[in-house]
């Protein structure tokens, strides 16, 4: 299904000019390559000088593999990596097999930075996989932008950008926060919250949106706190959440905090199997889990586009693939399969375009479906952004989500939500 | 900031508080103790303290492992062996750090800081290749994990009442080394006057050795213990390794009793504040309070009497 569009293409083309195809298509086949008859000729569909060859083209792969992120980017690049190897089992992207490079941001934004202007200036990379944090792809942005690369961006976050020269494959926050307070305030009856995060953009952004949303519906915050990166100590919080006994924690604590977050509410005697108080959280996948233990999460509920037990054909497919791959004991979280879209979402801009050129790519982008991915249907909006289904999954003791519930329509993406921000 | 509560909330606020303090006292005490030692008796600026604490969290991990697969009737009890085997393990990495390294390096303080950092990026490094990149999360015995309910409002960790007791089990032992041991005089004469003590035939190479291999296994211990209450990664001993410093340093580097009473300020002062204030705030003040501090006494808050 993926072959079509390029074949419509090439017909049109075709029409308009047959004999100046005939004449570029038998020097192609005679003088260079016998074997890939359908390849269309590499002037014609790089009229920009990127790495693209007769027979390849050179992508980027830009995460962290050391540093403190490692931790969080390891299964993107994975991901990135099992997508171009089928890519590449299929046949590639218009006739070439992907060849990737590989560099490591070492979780220090200026090393991003440097790194892409690499990629795209030495390497000339027709489009790049990568990035995690915000603040990394804030520093790589002004660098996609002046070099005009196209980068295909994984993590959910929070919103607030819409550039040409990014693809945002994850959920931007209100996908994620709306479906999800809309959830617990109906299933639960929730009506007072306690807001949690770490003290970042991404956490802040998102509470300010929750806020926003949960006041909207007429309903109570009654705490907002957030805490250094890194931190490992809750106490004083979980102390305030058993005075003010909220209804829901809405918690957006990343990192290694996560760990000693959930440890010592589990500790305080904060049963989440219970009734009250529920825990909401979306910033802890199926990879977070397997640091903080299925047994101290429990109970917990999460609102994500993606978990690795959602039940359908591509993911029983996706999964097996990714063990057989990686190994068996692997745990495939939201940002990974996200990650796993992007060579996806190239390829078919790249085949609706015709061309490896970033322009044609970056106009042919909007409207492209995956009916493919992993987490079901996806479509480009306009804005760069995927629409997506949001679910809520209910942690288990063995560290797997249990999908309860998912949006009956995809979400629309919104980065600049009006009356949110 | 007071109004909100009303005067039965507040009793129950200074009880929880005051307790989650304690616990984050235990917390600094445990984490610092071996910094100390190493900072304050051989003045080794040791960065890759962290990562000594690391070890130890790792060699718990992989003995949990151990019986849950072969001994799981044992399981309960692995623990104890986890932090024991912990201790042991670290101490003899400190060692061989030592000799390796940090020996060469006594006279010129700035350069173990440095190459300290470079040993902790190494061990960061070892870790992500043998353990991978991804946090590994220790399964924890059952009696640890729960508290004992006191009231409707305060309740009591007992991983926290667990390292409490630890804690105080270490210090008194720290304390009988040091103070009432053979070993300890020689320590504490080498720390004073190395030549002095040189001359009256201590060896005082073998002692820097021990010293160095103590702190590094009490770090060890330390880490082992912080199992229960945070991650277990390549880079998690960073997360400790500013609020371990700062605890030595306010204490008055060379004084044992400094670094507790250290801790103890720092860390009642940060769990109230936190509470009335948000948690990144109260870590601004706690920090602006102990630099202010730090410009009136730069000695720390207890300085040994010594000559120079």
């Amino acid at each position: 299904m993926h072959i079509s569009p390029t074949i419509k293409k090439t017909l049109r083309v075709s029409k308009t000019c047959f004999l100046r195809k005939l004449v570029i298509a038998s020097i192609a086949v005679l003088g260079y390559h016998h074997g890939a008859l359908a390849a269309p000729s590499t002037a014609e569909v790089n009229t920009t000088g990127l790495a693209v060859t007769d027979d390849t083209v050179k992508v980027g792969i830009l995460h962290s593999v050391t540093g403190t992120m490692a931790i969080s980017e390891t299964g993107s690049v994975q991901a990135e990596k099992l997508a171009i190897k089928q890519i590449n089992e299929m046949g590639g992207v218009l006739g070439r097999k992907i060849e990737y490079i590989q560099e490591d941001g070492a979780s220090d934004w200026p090393t991003f930075a440097e790194k892409s202007r690499k990629l795209l200036v030495n390497d000339k990379v027709a489009a790049v996989f990568g990035c995690w944090t915000s603040a990394s792809r804030k520093a790589v942005l002004p660098v996609f932008e002046q070099y005009n690369g196209m980068l295909y961006y994984p993590t959910f976050y929070e919103g607030l950008e819409q550039s040409p020269n990014v693809i945002y494959t994850g959920q931007e926050a209100t996908q994620q926060i709306i479906a999800g307070i809309d959830w617990v305030v109906k299933e639960k009856g929730a009506k007072k919250f306690f807001l949690l995060g770490s003290d970042y953009i991404w956490p802040r952004t998102s509470n300010k949106i929750a806020r926003k949303h949960i006041e909207k519906l007429g309903l109570k915050v009654v705490g907002e706190e957030y805490y250094p990166l890194g931190h490992t100590q809750f106490n004083s919080v979980i102390n305030k959440i058993k005075l003010k006994k909220p209804d829901v924690i809405y918690a957006i604590v990343v990192g290694g905090s996560n760990v000693a977050f959930y440890k010592q509410l589990k500790a305080a005697g904060i049963d989440m199997t219970k009734e009250k108080p529920v825990l909401l959280t979306i910033s802890v996948t199926e990879d977070e889990i397997r640091g903080i233990g299925g047994e101290n999460i429990d109970g917990a509920y999460a609102a994500m586009k993606y978990f690795q037990s959602l039940d359908n054909p591509n993911n029983a497919e996706f999964v097996k693939n990714f063990k057989a791959m990686w190994g068996d004991d692997i745990v495939i979280g939201d940002v990974t399969q996200a990650a796993y879209l992007g060579p996806w979402l190239w390829k078919a801009a790249v085949e609706k375009a015709g061309s490896f050129d970033i322009d044609k790519i970056k106009e042919a982008s909007p409207g492209i479906e995956l009916t493919t991915a992993p987490e079901g249907y996806v479509r480009v909006h306009e804005n760069h952004h995927l629409w997506s289904k949001t679910r809520i999954g209910l942690a288990k003791k063995d560290g797997q989500y249990q999908v309860i519930y998912e949006t009956e329509e995809l979400m629309e993406p919104d980065p600049f939500p009006e009356g949110y921000q | 900031m007071f109004a909100d509560y009303t005067t039965t909330e507040l009793v129950s606020i200074f009880a929880m508080q005051g307790f989650a303090g304690l616990i984050l006292f235990s917390v600094f005490v445990l984490m610092a103790l071996g910094l100390a030692i190493i900072f304050g008796q051989m003045g080794v600026i040791n960065m890759a303290h962290g990562e000594f604490m690391i070890l130890g969290a790792y060699i718990t991990y992989i003995i949990s492992n151990l019986f849950s697969s072969y001994l799981p009737g044992l399981f309960d009890l692995y623990f104890f062996l986890a932090m024991i085997v912990a201790f042991f393990a670290t101490a003899a990495l400190g060692a061989l750090v030592e000799w390796g390294m940090i020996r060469h390096l006594y006279r010129r303080p700035l350069d173990t800081l440095l190459a300290t950092w470079g040993l902790s990026l190494i061990l960061q490094q070892i870790y992500r290749s043998v353990f991978g990149a991804r946090e590994v999360g220790v399964s924890l015995p059952d009696w640890l994990m729960g508290s004992v309910p006191l009231s409707d409002m305060i309740e009591i960790p007992i991983n926290g009442l667990f390292v409490m007791g630890l804690t105080i089990i270490i210090s008194v032992s720290i304390y009988l080394l040091m103070f009432r041991s053979r070993w300890g005089s020689q320590v504490r004469a080498v720390v004073q006057n190395r030549p002095m003590a040189a001359a009256v035939g201590i060896n005082t190479e073998k002692t820097d050795r021990r010293t160095f291999a103590l702190g590094c296994g009490i770090a060890g211990i330390a880490g082992s213990a912080f199992t229960m209450i945070g991650s277990t990664g390549p880079t998690a001993g960073q997360l400790y390794i500013v609020d371990t410093f700062l605890v030595v340093v306010f204490g008055g580097a060379q004084s044992l009793v400094g670094t507790i009473a250290s801790a103890f300020t720092i860390s009642q002062s940060q769990s109230t504040m936190e509470f009335f204030l948000s948690g990144s705030m109260a870590k601004v003040l706690t920090l602006l309070v102990v630099v202010g501090i730090l410009m009136l006494r730069p000695q720390g808050l207890f300085a040994l009497k010594m000559r120079h």
